[in-house]
């Protein structure tokens, strides 16, 4: 089963910010939120490295665990969502994230802190698929329509990488191999969890 | 007369109860079970067939899990561009 996880290639990322105006263009998100940014690490300084960052739909979702409503949700592809109709906007997931993922629009019905948007990997919300109710709540839903997330798939440099986690990681590790540096996925032990024994091999013939 | 007055009880009554009816509690909010997701049930992404969406280039049938997901892996092999160049 496909479980969909982000990569960002931090050697690649040349701080473009198509990711951002991809996810703005695609999802229609007001001014104010971003689902999507780059960070620029030593901004200035030679060999400053670049990263597009959004939710990484965790594997443990600080965000799930905190939420007093318990609105939030994953789905079997591994893409963590929520549902708006509950949201309170109280900002406890804010803190919890460790991305800074979860974002609030500033103006509208809830006056200076609206219900909270984040990144759905392109995957809608709960309402029928593809929905004007979906659409106006959560954005597109590319992955029902056969697409992958669309600052992946807009990526100039394919710095970004999104879609079933086995498939890019196989992506990032061949790239890695040929050009022999930069095999530091940042933010994948935050977000998917570190493996218990670094040193195991893997066994042959097995998917990673 | 009684029966004018037993018809004019049970008019009165009758009355009580639509009115109390009226101040009846109906449950109107979620009742929240810690940890547990009680939000509206989602839709899985290949319960419907791609349809006619601009730019799809994956195809499969509704309820089709796995055509699903290799119409999705055959698509992420256009981020890999070791690929698309040989």
């Amino acid at each position: 089963m496909a479980r969909m996880k982000f990569i960002c290639d931090a050697e690649r990322c040349i701080e473009c910010n198509g990711c951002v105006t991809a996810c703005k263009q695609e999802n229609e998100v007001p001014w104010g939120v971003n689902r999507r940014r780059v960070v620029t690490i030593n901004d200035g300084v030679a060999g400053e490295k670049s990263i597009s960052v959004a939710c990484m739909h965790c594997s443990d979702a600080p965000c799930m665990a905190v939420c007093p409503v318990d609105c939030f949700y994953r789905t079997e592809e591994g893409v963590v969502l929520h549902d708006k109709d509950m949201c309170i906007g109280c900002g406890y997931c804010f803190y919890a994230c460790p991305f800074g993922a979860p974002q609030f629009p500033q103006a509208g019905a809830f006056g200076m802190r609206g219900k909270m948007d984040k990144c759905t990997f392109c995957a809608g919300g709960p309402e029928k698929d593809n929905s004007k109710e979906e659409f106006a709540k959560y954005g597109s839903n590319r992955l029902a329509q056969g697409k992958l997330p669309a600052c992946a798939e807009m990526c100039s440099t394919k710095a970004l990488l999104g879609g079933d986690g086995d498939v890019i990681s196989d992506i990032f590790r061949d790239r890695a191999l040929k050009r022999g540096k930069g095999a530091e996925v940042w933010g994948w032990g935050t977000a998917y969890g570190k493996p218990d024994n670094p040193q195991q091999q893997a066994p042959k013939g097995a998917k990673s | 007369m009684i029966s004018v007055r037993k018809f004019v009880f049970a008019g009165a009554s009758l009355i009580a109860v639509v009115a109390i009816t009226g101040c009846g509690e109906k449950e109107q909010v979620v009742v929240y079970q810690q940890g547990k997701y009680q939000g509206k049930a989602d839709t899985k992404p290949w319960e419907n067939d791609p349809g006619a969406s601009l730019y799809t280039t994956s195809k499969w049938k509704a309820g089709d899990k796995s055509g699903w997901e290799n119409a999705l892996k055959s698509r992420n092999q256009n981020q890999n561009e070791y690929t698309r160049a040989e």
